[in-house]
């Protein structure tokens, strides 16, 4: 008897583990459809090729996005120009020169993972704080006789900062990329009476080349994405030219959807604007995460077989 | 023996006897190029390394004159700034501005600790108040919320995935999770503006749109890919011998997955929490866009709340550099980032010294 | 007192001693991985190593041009000679050692390049830049390596679409571009079938004229067939050290016998 209600009690209380498991997994798997359905269905009516060519409009309560498309891809390939090559020396450093467990090593991780998990607005106001007053006023003051240029917000200290932010992904990617080349390439490349820097310049970066552009995929999703790094850095609120120089201001997509949707004279009247600007935004990201996360697993097929 | 099969005298073997080139001079100036090189990465390694450094000094920098106690008052002239939509253009009037702070700087007022702990945040009225108070509790609540709604989610949906999901179920959640953690957080943002807000006003009938509870749920899907990341890296470790050891002793599936998984994985569970407290503590474009930005100082959730993060991100545009008002957001800004290197730290320490040595040595 | 073992062979008077190995020891972390080995090896012979697995052999090979140096941990004394010259000396170029001393691998590992762009490497690096000398010492080099005929029409193609001898053979050639004078092999045709062996068996044959080759091996036939000296490694120690002639026919110490004999290992 005991035992029989014993068993019913055990078999009710995994039903209930289960469905609370297996809800939570329902719950995230019905978000994610609910936001991304949510946004095509509210975006793509608005979406068209004039409202991805033409300039705001009408007090910004009309046209497109162009100048934001614009000002985004500026930010995102100064962030990459800088921030690529320094996170692939680093990972070189880590992967080729130091050894894994020496204190270096571990003192660059521990600092690559604490700048994975600082703020992005904390990103933006060291932006403020070092960029602009110290490095943009400092330029000043020595070549502008203290005219203000370089000491404002601009294209450059907004890349700057959003290369410092992806910094980690690039690091991270870059490293799991030339852990991948096999040890016998770099001996074989060595027992031919190569340097270690041949080796690495011929040998190692080439076969991770992959690897490398994955992670500058996925720091350019990333920085495309972040908006809090760039709100007093250098994205404009609304700029009747696009930026031709370093030292001009920018519009951004992210930074433009938060405008809109917050301080748009006409909230009503721009929601489509707004939908259309969020779905181009996703689409953007995640073109880019689904082409990063295609290489890497066409890139790992490629070594598993010897 | 030795042919002449060499294309050029590098190569060659001939020579005097015992004379084998070990040493030559181009491998001498090779030598210091590699060493250079070498140097040279060693140098952007420390420079990495550095920049964690020197992002704490040069926050802390801004925020220093409040323990220093030399603030600038310049209120009266903030007001004018505030009006402008742009204050890029505006290099002439912030050098005015400078002279005029410089004129009323001996009439700052003491901006102490008391001050600071204080019930009211108006940095911008004529007798700017700059009390944190409002914007701590605010940030706990959204906080609260999201963890509230993330922990359970994140970790119960890693232990289904880990224990007892079909394999087609678990190659729909890593692409879901991945998919939800590469959404800008400005468009989760936007969602709970526009969708979110007016969904919970309608079924609980609150009297603001934004309030703290949007804004933690909202938050919620941000923290909801980093805790169910980790705590389902941390149920991995658990060894297949110890998942096991529990059937063989009768236990059903759910029991082993309750009662022996999750509390060997419980450090893990920990570290996924801690992180996703500081991812939350930090995030600011949900909070910005779906809290309502009120400094209340209330205990309702759903009213509206302003958060240390949001204040920054709301107010840094529109300040003068050197003023008491811009020194006290780089002064949050230097607590947001102490409590997410803390909790950075933290969690490490929870996944490296409690959950790997837990199950070093064991066959997994 | 050092007991230094030399074949005991008429023509050891004839050929001179290539390397000389004195009181070799090597420590990998906690562990004593070569003790005390004393051996010469000969110019323009083939030196086989030969031993159960882990008895050292390998890594007592990769002392040879320093490839040890790379793995840490590893801690070395005492001296490998080459024409009078500590290879372990102060200031000694390993750069320029491996020119001198080149490797083959145990698993063929050339580059995911093409064949001439594999065997032109070395040169390369070492400052060949004239085509047409390149593609003349390309040629030569797989010639030299037995590969030539087989893929003289498609230079172009991925190294890697070549089966696993002419992989092999295509390092050789690789390590010959770079004309050094001994050449180190580990186990070169331990992943071959048998015909794939056979090739690179007769191409060692062919290049002891040119070069000092030494090569682990654990197939004791193959030690038998390509050898005139052979080394019988136990445990880290050299236990003989002989031409191979009399390692295979009149061993000395008893764990030779019982190796070779197939009693163990």
């Amino acid at each position: 008897m005991s035992a029989g209600k014993r068993s019913i009690f055990r078999a009710l209380q995994g039903r209930l583990v289960l469905v609370i498991a297996g809800g939570s997994a329902l719950f995230c798997i019905a978000m994610v459809f609910w936001i991304l359905g949510t946004i095509i269905h509210g975006g793509i009516s608005h979406l068209s090729w004039e409202f991805l060519t033409a300039a705001p409009s009408g007090g910004m309560t009309e046209g497109g996005i162009f100048p934001a498309i614009i000002g985004t891809f500026f930010l995102v390939i100064i962030m990459s120009l800088v921030g690529v090559p320094f996170g692939t020396v680093t990972a070189l450093y880590m992967t080729e020169y130091a050894s894994r467990t020496s204190l270096m090593v571990r003192v660059v991780r521990f600092a690559v993972n604490t700048l994975a998990g600082i703020p992005g607005i904390v990103f933006g106001l060291f932006g403020l704080g070092f960029f602009i007053q110290f490095m943009g006023g400092g330029l000043d003051r020595l070549f502008n006789g203290g005219q203000l240029h370089w000491g404002q917000p601009t294209l450059l200290w907004a890349s700057l900062t959003m290369a410092l932010l992806t910094l980690p992904v690039v690091i991270v990617s870059v490293e799991e990329a030339l852990r991948t080349v096999p040890r016998d390439m770099r001996e074989a490349s060595l027992a031919l009476g190569a340097t270690k820097w041949q080796t690495i310049w011929k040998i190692v970066l080439p076969q991770s080349m992959g690897g490398i552009l994955t992670g500058a995929i996925l720091a350019v999703s990333r920085g495309a994405g972040e908006v809090a790094p760039i709100l007093f850095t250098g994205a404009a609120y609304f700029l009747p030219d696009l930026p031709n120089e370093l030292s001009d201001q920018f519009m951004e997509l992210g930074y433009h959807l938060y405008i809109m949707a917050t301080q748009s004279p006409d909230v009503e009247k721009t929601m489509g604007i707004q939908y259309a600007t969020t779905l181009v935004l996703l689409l953007l990201t995640f073109t880019l995460n689904f082409s990063a996360i295609a290489l890497r697993a066409r890139l790992r097929r490629r070594r598993v077989p010897v | 023996m030795t042919e002449p099969n060499n294309p050029r005298p590098d190569f060659s073997k001939s020579g005097p006897p015992g004379s084998l080139s070990l040493r030559n001079r181009s491998g001498r100036s090779r030598r210091f190029w590699e060493g250079a090189l070498e140097q040279g990465i060693r140098l952007v390694a420390i420079i990495c390394v550095l920049i964690i450094f020197l992002i704490f000094v040069f926050v802390f920098k801004e925020a220093a004159p409040i323990l220093t106690g030399k603030l600038q008052t310049t209120h009266a002239v903030v007001e004018d700034l505030g009006e402008m939509e742009s204050y890029g253009e505006a290099p002439e009037e912030t050098e005015l501005h400078v002279e005029l702070v410089q004129r009323e700087a001996g009439e700052g007022e003491k901006l102490d600790l008391p001050h600071l702990a204080g019930p009211t945040w108006q940095p911008t009225s004529l007798t700017p108040r700059f009390g944190l108070l409002p914007l701590f509790v605010g940030t706990l609540k959204v906080t609260l919320v999201a963890l509230l709604i993330a922990v359970p989610v994140g970790v119960m949906a890693a232990l289904y995935t880990a224990s007892f999901a079909p394999k087609w179920v678990k190659e729909i959640m890593k692409p879901t999770i991945e998919i939800l953690a590469g959404i800008p957080s400005v468009v989760i943002g936007f969602f709970a503006l526009v969708i979110l807000a007016s969904l919970l006003q309608s079924v609980f009938g609150t009297q603001y749109r934004l309030n703290a509870l949007v804004g933690g749920l909202a938050l919620s899907f941000a923290v909801i890919p980093i805790i169910y990341t980790v705590s389902e890296d941390a149920l991995a470790t658990i060894p297949r011998s110890l998942t096991e050891a529990s059937l063989a002793l009768g236990a059903t599936r759910f029991e082993t997955a309750w009662h022996v998984v999750l509390p060997a994985a419980l450090p893990g569970v920990v570290a996924a929490a801690l992180l996703g407290l500081g991812r939350a503590f930090g995030e600011t474009m949900i909070v910005l866009m779906a809290t309502g930005n009120a400094a209340l100082l209330t205990p309702s959730l759903v009213e509206p709340v302003r958060t240390l993060s949001a204040t920054i991100g709301a107010e840094m545009a529109e300040v003068v550099f050197g003023d008491t008002h811009y020194t006290v957001l780089f002064f949050i800004g230097t607590l947001l980032f102490l409590v997410s290197f803390a909790l950075n730290a933290l969690a490490e320490i929870f996944v490296r010294g409690f959950l790997l040595k837990r199950f070093r040595g064991m066959a997994s | 007192m050092i007991a230094v073992r030399t074949p005991r062979m008429t023509e050891t008077a004839i050929h001179s001693i290539k390397l000389t190995v004195r009181d070799l020891n090597l420590h990998y972390g906690s562990k004593h991985a070569l003790q005390d080995i004393n051996l010469d090896i000969r110019e323009h012979k083939v030196t086989a190593l030969i031993g159960p697995s882990g008895c050292g052999k390998s890594t007592f090979l990769r002392t040879l041009n320093r490839m040890n140096d790379l793995i840490e941990g590893v801690k070395i004394s005492g001296e490998v000679k080459m024409a009078d010259r500590n290879i372990y000396a102060e200031g000694v170029d390993t750069v320029e050692l491996r020119k001198q001393i080149g490797m083959i691998f145990q698993r063929s590992n050339p580059f995911p390049k093409s064949i001439y762009e594999n065997v032109a490497y070395g040169p390369r690096i070492h400052g060949l830049s004239n085509k047409a000398e390149m593609d003349a010492l390309v040629e030569k080099s797989l010639r030299q390596a037995a590969l030539w005929e087989e893929v003289k029409d498609e230079l172009g193609k991925n190294a890697l679409a070549l089966s696993g001898g002419q992989q092999q053979r295509l390092c050789i050639a690789r390590a010959l571009a770079v004309s050094p004078d001994v050449l180190l092999m580990d186990e070169p045709a331990s992943a071959l079938d048998p015909i794939a062996t056979a090739k690179i068996e007769e191409l060692i044959y062919e290049l002891k004229n040119r070069y000092t080759i030494v090569i682990v091996t654990h197939n004791m036939q193959q030690a038998a067939r390509v050898s005139d000296d052979t080394a019988f490694f136990y445990m880290g120690k050299l236990i003989e050290f002989d031409a191979t002639e009399r390692i295979f026919t009149s061993p000395k110490e008893r764990q030779t016998e019982d190796y070779i004999t197939g009693r163990f290992g």
